[in-house]
């Protein structure tokens, strides 16, 4: 039975974490971590969780830490933000190429400057060639649910590759929210034990984790890389599919809503899905056929998938929550162009970037994106490909 | 000693031959790389001079130098790179240390 | 979006306005609703100006967006009146709370000509009664609930009991106070 409470996202990732208990978690326990480590040394304090709790000095440490852990054989986590993310950024690396599915969960927020503490995708983007696969939250719920899967799908024999949860950093991770959790038991039955077939603490079978590769091996281990994210594809379905058999809750490499017969649709990720969900419904009742696509797996990337969702529609805006620097668009705009490239028939596409630090996402700007596709639906010009939503403006052809 | 499996192991296979993350999943595989033939200069063993201290077994950065029963024997020059290191501490002058 | 109540706090950090908003949520979810309790930080330090934000509706919330056009508004340090627009898109119908000992109309001048109903609560005499100490969030609470109902006042006192337990589980001996505190500051709502 689901248990209905109210909690933050990040109580409900730390929650998560308990019921699974790992082995070890890693942390840097001041800012920018979150309250997860917080919530999780609790558990471990009053013997909720017998987890080796490792406070280190930095981020670069904590997942150091946990590499040494998981290539032992244990299951190890962590969590971070922002800067902290940064920090890591080598280590990502090295994690993914040896190829231990360590798993993380990220409060994903801005990374400076100006100095920032509030949410954007600029730390979980500015990672999203490290090697992770990256799932992405809505709200609450969906950080619990995806933490409990993640571990089945980073640790499965196919896949073996790190795993970071994304939650965003105060919208959902501060923001107090009901939700159903799943009995401890049920929990640790649907995530199952870590076995992997070798680890440096089996003595029966010596093992050396993370060696040279010379010129002559190393494209070869990148090549068996980028096939294991291939494969968390298929990976990532059948363990939702378990998810739902088991908990109810119905989860995909994204999710549609009201696209059945949208002619106009946005392309988005995390809270504002729910905010633009109200923004379809309002236009909806108006009569325009418009709907929505909330990305969840950003890595690996369902291109074809979404680039089939999207087949019928006349004109599309992906919805950046980080800043790429391209001059081209954000990194939801690049991978979303790319997976629609070789279709027949497809859609307008335009990039807008929004939300960057905090900047609030409202149900009237999403009428206003929609508003816009119509246009580009009616006439078959996009005007301004890449463009911003939010910002104060002196140009007034961009408000 | 049993055969290495990453004896097998070699620049010509398909990826898809690999240990993922180019694990090494066996002990003592290094000595299947000859590291002998990158020496520029080689140490010799006086037998005569040496008093079987053992300075420079533990100073060997490559485990070169067998010891066998409490006694030091030759190089092992199949995995000696020739650094040098046990000319210098040796302090009887019991290696010799010359050009290639 | 029917039935959905949207509450807008201002305070200051480090005065349990956040706590307050989580409070509320806590108890509106005991009542069986679905429940959003967020904050909006500026610079992460105590005394500056901060919001947060509750939703409380019959169905799960799923805009996430700040609240522009609350049904209430509460104001728990009452120097902010001279720096926010504290009113800035409270509905008419809705009303607004604020601590101090001043009587509303007496402050309605600061209000940017907000035309509805407007509450005052001395938050400060009520918290050093009960508590002996000043945290005034305890009042605002039970004023907010007592002005817009948005759970039943007495469900609200029983369950807010259950609240103090879990959140001070290490100082049990402020819960009695606190309830106190609570059921006073229903009584003492101005306006």
């Amino acid at each position: 039975m689901s248990i209905k409470d109210r909690m933050s996202g990040n109580e409900a990732i730390a929650t998560a974490m308990r019921q699974i208990n790992p082995d070890v978690f890693a942390m840097f326990p001041i800012t920018p971590s979150t309250e997860i480590p917080q919530y999780f040394a609790q558990y471990v304090a009053d013997g909720q969780a017998d987890t080796e709790f490792i406070t280190v000095e930095s981020e670069h440490s904590s997942l150091s830490a946990c590499m040494g852990a998981e290539a032992a054989g244990c299951r190890a986590v962590t969590a971070t933000s922002s800067a902290g993310l940064s920090y890591m950024n080598e280590i990502l690396y090295v994690v993914a190429s040896a190829r231990l599915p360590v798993v993380m969960a990220v409060a994903t927020r801005a990374l400076t400057g100006p100095i920032n503490i509030n949410h954007d995708y600029s730390d979980s983007m500015a990672e999203r060639d490290s090697g992770f696969i990256q799932i992405y939250s809505e709200n609450n719920q969906e950080a619990y649910d995806n933490y409990l899967q993640a571990h089945r799908i980073g640790e499965h024999p196919d896949v073996r590759l790190p795993v970071m949860i994304c939650e965003e950093g105060f919208i959902t991770s501060h923001a107090l929210e009901n939700i159903l959790l799943e009995e401890d038991d049920a929990v640790k039955k649907f995530v199952g034990e870590y076995h992997p077939e070798n680890y440096l603490l089996n003595r029966e079978a010596p093992l050396a984790v993370g060696p040279y590769g010379v010129s002559s091996y190393y494209m070869e281990a990148r090549v068996a890389q980028a096939e294991a994210m291939k494969a968390a594809k298929r990976v990532i379905l059948e363990v939702a599919e378990d998810f739902e058999r088991t908990f109810g809750r119905h989860y995909s490499f994204f999710e549609e809503y009201r696209m059945g017969d949208a002619e106009i649709a946005l392309v988005l990720m995390g809270s504002s899905a729910g905010t633009a969900r109200e923004s379809v419904d309002e236009l909806r009742e108006q009569g325009v056929k418009c709907g929505l696509i909330k990305v969840r797996v950003f890595r690996p990337f369902p291109a074809e998938e979404l680039a089939a969702a999207l087949q019928n529609c006349k004109a599309v805006a992906v919805l950046d929550k980080s800043e790429g620097f391209s001059a081209n668009g954000g990194p939801l705009y690049a991978e979303t162009a790319a997976g629609c490239v070789n279709m027949d028939k497809r859609p307008k596409l335009v990039d807008i970037v929004y939300g960057l630090g905090g900047r609030d996402f409202t149900v009237e700007q999403g009428i206003r994106v929609l508003r816009r596709l119509e246009k580009i639906a009616a006439t078959g010009e996009t005007g301004p490909v890449y463009t911003h939503m939010g910002q104060r403006d002196l140009r007034e052809e961009v408000q | 000693m049993k055969e290495l499996k990453t004896a097998k192991i070699n620049p010509t296979q398909a990826w898809q031959e690999y240990p993922a993350g180019l694990e090494i999943n066996e002990p003592g595989t290094s000595i299947l790389n000859k590291t002998g033939e990158w020496r520029t200069k080689i140490p010799y063993w006086d037998q005569t001079k040496c008093k079987q201290c053992l300075l420079c077994t533990p100073y060997c950065p490559d485990s070169s130098i067998p010891v066998v029963d409490g006694k030091r024997q030759d190089f092992d020059y199949d995995h000696c790179k020739g650094c040098g290191i046990c000319y210098s501490v040796c302090p009887f002058k019991a290696i010799r240390w010359e050009e290639v | 979006m029917k039935n959905m109540i949207e509450i807008r706090w201002h305070g200051r950090g480090g005065q349990g306005a956040k706590s307050a908003s989580q409070l509320l949520a806590d108890s509106a979810f005991f009542a069986g609703k679905y429940v959003q309790s967020f904050p909006e930080y500026g610079p992460e330090r105590g005394g500056a100006p901060i919001t947060a934000y509750n939703r409380i509706s019959d169905t799960r919330c799923n805009v996430h967006s700040n609240i522009y056009y609350p049904d209430y508004v509460v104001v728990v340090d009452e120097t902010l009146l001279h720096t926010v627009d504290v009113a800035a898109g409270l509905k008419k119908e809705g009303a607004i709370v604020i601590n101090s000992d001043k009587d509303p109309e007496e402050l309605r001048p600061l209000l940017h000509g907000y035309q509805g109903r407007v509450c005052t609560i001395d938050a400060k005499a009520l918290s050093l009664k009960h508590l002996g100490r000043y945290f005034p969030n305890s009042p605002m609470l039970a004023a907010v609930v007592e002005v817009s109902h948005c759970v039943d006042p007495e469900q609200f006192l029983k369950d807010m009991e259950t609240s103090y337990r879990h959140k001070f589980a290490t100082k049990p001996q402020v819960v009695q106070g606190n309830l106190d505190c609570l059921a006073e500051s229903m009584k003492e709502v101005r306006g």
